[in-house]
């Protein structure tokens, strides 16, 4: 009953979207008020409707309803209560509905906030919304329904796939989510722009926070990501350039970008078509991620069950979202068209070298991406392209974003001397490259010694960008400390936000120049060592949850004779889904990571163990946090209330 | 919309940028989407053999415990053969092997077994409960051969000609439809080409 | 319980059990394996490198690896062994041919791509030839009125 209504609700909920997306649109073309209206309630009534069927469906998986398909292939009786909830978004079916739902939860924020917008402007934005919205539920409906029925219904589920059962990986769908289809309002309030012919200051105050808050989600969900594969998936990598993760950085990459040039149209009224374009292609990022994942285009170690008939569906959807922008975009685009209004130097020209190195850095992604599906369409020869192609191709460019981000907060707006800037920055691009030269040598890795200078280079210049600001040393240190305090929230965000990034280059440089490993077979009471470290095995014991069998090992860790406690790490064996895995012993550390994983136990009783030595590993998702948490800051700053003041007699400065 | 008309200039752009760039993005989007329609229409696991065409590698493998002749590639010359790589542990195995004992007892083609990653006894039980279609076995227990013949999983079966050549390679199992659609036609033509 | 539990854990990675069978190679050996085997790809799950890979026959392909090694082969010889026997698939980092050509040079021709584009937005528009159009009456107008108000006394 509790299913049906589920279904129900979901139909009405598309009725709905389709209603919020044709009568504001017509409505706005037509400058009729009613009809514009209708807009706000539909998209109310369409989170309504959705969030019941979520919760129909979450329900559904709360008491083990295995008459329902996709419960019974997911869901075990004896998996935790909190699992069998995170569950509902954990295949195909439900994330769909829960994509769906953030989908409805920004329309309806639009509504709830956006009092203040132009009635024309907001009609257009839940009018596309409302398409958007109505694409994707038909897609559920027609082809992923969640409330598909089992019969005859089986006593018991199928399980989960026991790599899922994590709740780092419960939270990161809503959060990936949060990001991904946040990016839809940007898209959304461009391609308004665009049928509207006007962008002003007002507009980019609006959708600057919206960008903010999906980016800082996306940041949040990618860090989560790698962090969950580094300690659950057993091989200590944190990023493999898998086709999944690849499409969820994509938009991250883009995001960033029109995160900055949207400040750029706000306060300088410049770069207003490049902001648009960045808009749109963000969000196609986040629909071909999607078409990625669900299609089974390519091969993925966590790509959900493939369906082509899904893919087909997705791609129509991103032909027409996609392809309908954007070529809205080329019609439109050069009526907004301005000159430039700041010199190659400056802060503006700055963030637009930022934007085209992210850009470039975004192609590059993609291409190693799909390179396998190009040259299988054009050749028929099957390559694949492996993380080194991606590091090799992308590494090159972040330095740039580098170098960048270190002097564009310095220049002045519209125009600034080069010359200036480069002297005052040249005592710590010395010794930054001092400090670089110094790592590299005693670690005896080139790359390991340029990033880590780059890193130096990028935190030396906040550190004086902070100082400058402060006037620190020319005047008194309480009048430091007052202009300190004086920031606005959103430059604590940008300090915190390039600080982390800044933190990440020190932890992904170290990761990857200098993470040691050794790998042995040994028996009970044996050792083991890695660097200067021993690792003795003290006891295997058998433990058991509650739907694994596990072998633990026990291990003493002593450093040059000095004991430093324990770590331990388990085999665990799944019986309904006949796997086994391993749960990898980590010692995290502020300088350092240690990392054990028990391979198999071989017939003479001996196990393959391998260790890892992972030096600043948890300096890479303290910068993610630390970049998130500089967006949030950002975001509560009073400049951002969300509700752009309506001022009267406003001038477009790019008009139609 | 007058004021934008008396803006535009009689060419170009107030940028240096050309025009058509505003086309550049949706034009870009259409051959990205012709790739991907073309993606959906292939299947991104499967790996085409290499050996097609080759000679079949030189082997000799151990026998089963079921006191089974031990095959070795000299046994795949002089009539067409398929060879067919199987465990007990492969599930797959199962559902085509109803098939291979019909395959087996029809006398068409020259069956052989190549019991894969298997602890000793295990593939011989196994063939035991269920049947044994194979004419000659071995036991191939490090992959030393699946490797030579580019082996990606279980079950899999090379089709092999008179002269030892590989003509063939089926990944997956051999249902009904694989067998007298794709299989059955390509041994018969095989058997029909001169020594 | 635990004595059958732990045995059909045992039973379960059969497959295990065949992997290593007690062989250990010399440390320069095993570093040069493992070095190979991060570049070549596990052809079951296909994501991952056979040194990374849970999957028997990953296990299996570490081994010859190794084996290979062992016997005096070079890396390139057991590279191009298995890309015989796999194809170019196999290859983590795809070889330097003429189909990966776009893959590689890629990178560098989008590079050229954004700063060609970066040069033609910030290159002034005095290169581009304006022809004056005469203006409106409403601008007419409007311009007047403005110079009105600017001659009109403060």
């Amino acid at each position: 009953m509790i299913n049906e209504i589920g279904l129900v609700a979901l139909v009405l909920a598309m009725m709905s979207a389709l209603v919020q997306a044709v009568v504001p649109l017509w409505g706005a073309s037509r400058n009729r008020p009613a009809l514009m209206r209708v807009g706000s309630s539909a998209a109310i009534a369409q989170l309504t409707l959705i969030s019941l069927a979520f919760a129909c469906l979450m329900s559904a998986f709360a008491t083990s309803d295995f008459s329902v398909r996709i419960v019974a292939e997911n869901s075990h009786t004896l998996k935790p209560l909190f699992y069998k909830l995170t569950a509902t978004w954990g295949q195909h079916e439900g994330s769909m509905l829960l994509w769906v739902l953030v989908l409805a939860l920004f329309g309806a924020a639009v509504a709830a906030f956006g009092k203040k917008l132009p009635a024309t402007l907001r009609a257009r934005v839940l009018g596309i919304q409302g398409l958007l919205g109505t694409a994707f539920l038909a897609f559920i409906i027609f082809t992923s329904n969640p409330f598909a029925r089992l019969n005859p219904a089986p006593s018991e589920g199928m399980g989960f796939n026991p790599l899922l059962q994590d709740p780092g990986l419960a939270a990161h769908p809503p959060t990936l989510y949060l990001g991904y289809v946040g990016l839809s309002i940007a898209y959304s309030f461009s391609v308004a722009a665009l049928i509207e012919g006007r962008v002003d200051a007002a507009w980019a105050r609006w959708v600057r926070p919206w960008v903010l808050t999906a980016w800082c989600f996306l940041t949040l969900g990618i860090t989560m990501g790698s962090l969950w594969a580094y300690y659950e998936l057993g091989w200590g990598g944190w990023w493999f350039w898998d086709p999944v993760e690849n499409a969820s950085f994509m938009p991250w990459l883009i995001a960033t970008a029109l995160l900055h040039s949207a400040l750029v149209v706000e306060r300088r009224h410049s770069l207003v078509n490049w902001t648009l374009l960045l808009s749109i292609l963000t969000f196609t990022l986040s629909l071909i991620g999607t078409f990625l994942v669900r299609s089974g285009v390519l091969t993925s170690v966590h790509a959900f069950a493939v369906d082509p008939a899904r893919g087909i569906f997705i791609l129509a959807m991103i032909l027409g979202a996609s392809g309908g922008a954007l070529t809205v975009y080329a019609l439109r685009a050069r009526t907004l068209q301005q000159p430039p209004k700041f010199a190659p130097v400056s802060r503006e020209g700055a963030i637009l070298a930022n934007n085209l190195l992210l850009l470039v850095a975004t192609a590059v992604v993609f291409l190693g991406t799909f390179y396998p599906l190009i040259i299988d369409a054009l050749t028929s020869d099957k390559i694949s392209v492996g993380p080194s192609y991606f590091d090799t191709a992308f590494a090159p460019i972040m330095l740039g974003v580098i170098i960048v981000m270190a002097f564009g907060p310095m220049l002045r707006w519209r125009s600034d001397a080069a010359r200036p800037a480069l002297r005052s920055l040249l005592p710590l691009l010395v010794s930054a490259s001092a400090f670089g030269l110094v790592t590299g040598l005693v670690g005896q890795s080139l790359w390991g010694g340029v990033g880590m200078g780059f890193g130096a280079f990028l935190l030396g210049s906040l550190i004086r960008w902070c100082v400058v600001r402060t006037k620190l040393g020319q005047v008194n240190l309480s009048q430091s400390l007052f202009l300190a305090r004086t920031f606005p929230r959103s430059t604590w965000g940008f300090m915190a936000a390039h600080l982390g990034f800044a933190v990440a280059v020190f932890g992904i440089t170290a990761m990857s120049a200098w993470e040691t490993e050794s790998v042995a077979a040994i028996k009970l009471g044996e050792t083991a060592t890695l660097g200067d470290r021993t690792y003795t095995l003290l006891s295997v014991k058998i433990e058991n949850g509650p739907n694994y069998e596990a072998q633990r090992l026990t291990f003493a860790v002593s450093r040059s004779g000095s004991p430093e406690g324990s770590i331990e790490t388990e085999r665990r064996y799944y019986p309904e889904r006949d796997t086994t895995t391993t749960e990898a012993g980590i010692r995290p550390g502020l300088l350092e990571n240690l990392y054990v994983a028990a391979g198999e136990e071989s017939a003479n009783g001996a196990f393959v163990v391998r260790l890892n030595h992972h030096p600043l590993a948890m300096w890479i998702w303290a910068g993610g946090l630390l970049m998130a948490s500089g967006g949030f800051v950002s975001l509560s700053d009073r400049r951002f209330r969300v509700g752009a003041p309506h001022r009267v007699g406003a001038t477009s400065i790019a008009r139609a | 919309m007058e004021v934008g008309k008396q803006e535009k200039t009689t060419n170009t752009h107030a940028t240096g940028l050309p025009r058509w760039l505003m086309l550049a993005p949706v034009t870009l989007l259409a051959v990205i989407a012709a790739f991907f329609a073309f993606g959906l229409t292939q299947d991104p696991h499967s790996l085409p053999s290499t050996m097609i065409d080759r000679p079949m590698p030189d082997f000799s493998l151990e026998a089963l415990e079921n006191g089974d002749a031990p095959l070795a590639n000299s046994d795949l010359l002089g009539r067409v053969s398929m060879v067919n790589i199987f465990g007990s542990w492969c599930p797959s195995c199962l559902v085509e092997h109803s098939q291979l004992i019909e395959i087996g007892q029809s006398g068409l083609v020259a069956l052989h077994g190549v019991d894969w990653r298997d602890p000793p006894g295990a593939g011989a039980a196994w063939l035991a409960q269920y049947g044994n279609p194979y004419a000659k076995t071995g036991m191939d227990r490090d992959s030393t051969l699946a490797i030579d013949l580019g082996v990606t999983g279980a079950p899999e079966t090379f089709v092999i000609d008179r002269g030892g050549r590989i003509r063939y390679k089926q990944i997956g199992p051999i249902t009904q439809q694989v067998w007298s659609e794709t299989l059955l036609p390509i041994i018969r033509k095989l058997q029909s080409e001169p020594t | 319980m635990r004595a059958s539990i732990l045995a059909t854990i045992l039973v379960m990675s059969p497959l295990a059990c065949a992997q290593t069978a007690g062989q250990t190679f010399p440390p320069d050996i095993e570093e040069a394996a493992r070095d190979l085997g991060k570049s070549l790809r596990c052809v079951v799950c296909q994501n991952q490198s056979i040194e990374d890979s849970g999957a028997p026959l990953a296990a299996d392909m570490r081994r010859m690896v190794r084996e290979r090694l062992a016997a005096g082969e070079s890396r390139q010889q057991i590279m191009d062994y298995m890309t015989d026997r796999y194809g170019n698939f196999v290859l983590l980092t795809p070889p330097f041919q003429t189909d990966t050509l776009l893959l590689w040079l890629g990178p560098l021709l989008f590079a050229a791509i954004a700063a060609w584009g970066w040069l033609a937005y910030l290159r002034p528009a005095s290169a581009v030839s304006h022809d004056p159009q005469p203006l409106s009456k409403s601008e007419i107008a409007s311009l007047q009125e403005r110079m009105k108000q600017e001659e009109a006394p403060r």
